[in-house]
């Protein structure tokens, strides 16, 4: 019985509040909400730079992305925040009895077919992530939780196009 | 007064400490409210599963409210927090981008390092897609450096621009909140499904 209990997802207005309250502490200990893209993108300006230093160098992206990050490029505050994502995520799922090596997927579609379409989808995430200067963590949820206009526009891009394109890949999901 | 790194209340230093542990809980609670499953995460796009939308709007506002009120209280300066600059047509073109990977992939960048973190084999390959999209990003910069830097209009309130008072415009988007999460309870009735 209690191992059950334990198994079973918070009442999601309970982890948004919860959310809320990590967002919260993120600006009033780093003035800047939480995020998820830029850890990304910081892994790989460190990875162009080292295996490609000339190359790097000769670029004004990685050059930018440089100089505003004063020292090592994995030394920002989201790259620190991600490890804590993986820390956090892996006791939470401990906790609850959810640590298992699997493909998650439809009954309906094939192992294979997921990964190809879990590949793409985070192709075009990453992408877009670099458009919108944040992804739903950076740009929509902690920018709508400062009130930016930047923020409420990409999020109701992200969700408004998810939406308008259900239909076309329903096959993936029912 | 925060923002405590700002103020030098906090080294450099324990500000990126502080960074992993506040990664900790936004890890734990996003693993514990059922984000790192993509078949949960997409049933938001075919109404069986609004788990999405509950969470992620009671969190913007919870944070929306709290930064209000540390404002009132003096406890957060708000002038310093950082704000999001809108490039209108980079952000138009970067959601929809994202929308399209989001609905493909069933995951967000944040999310997917949760499923990864528990063994989700196929979170870790949308994060390999995800280095992959930076990268062309990247690479291609001069393709998409127009469309970039397009529609700079600096970093204004949303408030602002609806030329409403913050307060009121909170009042609002509650409203809507409230709206929405009716909406939400009434989907899930109507489109459900048991084992997923």
């Amino acid at each position: 019985m209690e191992k059950d209990r334990s198994r079973k997802y918070w009442n999601p207005y309970f982890g948004g509040v919860m959310l809320g309250l990590v967002l919260l502490a993120a600006n009033f200990v780093a003035g800047r909400g939480l995020g998820s893209s830029g850890a990304v993108k910081s892994a790989v300006v460190a990875a162009v730079e080292s295996i490609a230093p000339a190359h790097a160098d000769a670029s004004p992206v990685y050059k930018e992305f440089s100089e505003s990050h004063q020292g090592h490029p994995m030394k920002s505050w989201l790259v620190f925040e991600m490890v804590g994502v993986l820390v956090g995520a892996f006791l939470s799922g401990a906790w609850a009895g959810r640590l298992k090596f699997r493909v998650e997927h439809s009954p309906k579609i094939t192992s294979r077919r997921r990964l190809i379409f879990a590949g793409l989808g985070g192709i075009f995430f990453g992408l877009g992530s670099q458009l919108g200067r944040g992804c739903t963590s950076g740009a929509a949820l902690s920018g709508m939780a400062v009130l930016s206009l930047g923020g409420f526009i990409t999020m109701i891009f992200i969700f408004g196009t998810a939406f308008a394109l259900a239909y076309f890949f329903r096959k993936l999901w029912i | 007064m925060g923002p405590l790194s700002f103020y030098e209340i906090i080294s450099e230093n324990t500000n990126l400490l502080l960074a992993f542990v506040i990664g900790i809980g936004f890890g734990f609670v996003l693993e514990n409210s059922g984000f790192s499953t993509s078949r949960k995460l997409a049933g938001m796009f075919y109404g069986y599963d609004t788990t999405v939308l509950k969470v992620f709007f009671t969190a913007a506002i919870t944070a929306m409210l709290g930064m209000i009120l540390f404002g009132l209280f003096g406890w957060l300066d708000l002038s310093v927090v950082y704000v999001n600059p809108t490039f209108i047509w980079s952000a138009i073109a970067g959601g929809i981008i994202m929308g399209a990977g989001f609905i493909m992939g069933g995951f967000c960048p944040g999310t997917s390092f949760c499923g990864a973190a528990i063994g989700k084999l196929d979170a870790m390959v949308f994060i390999g897609g995800l280095f992959i999209g930076v990268l062309i990003f990247t690479e291609g910069y001069p393709l998409f450096e127009k469309l970039y830097l397009s529609g700079n209009i600096g970093a204004p309130y949303i408030y602002d621009t609806l030329g409403m008072s913050r307060g009121a415009f909170a009042l609002m988007l509650i409203i809507i909140a409230l709206a929405a999460f009716w909406g939400a309870e009434w989907a899930e009735k109507k489109f459900p499904r048991d084992e997923y």
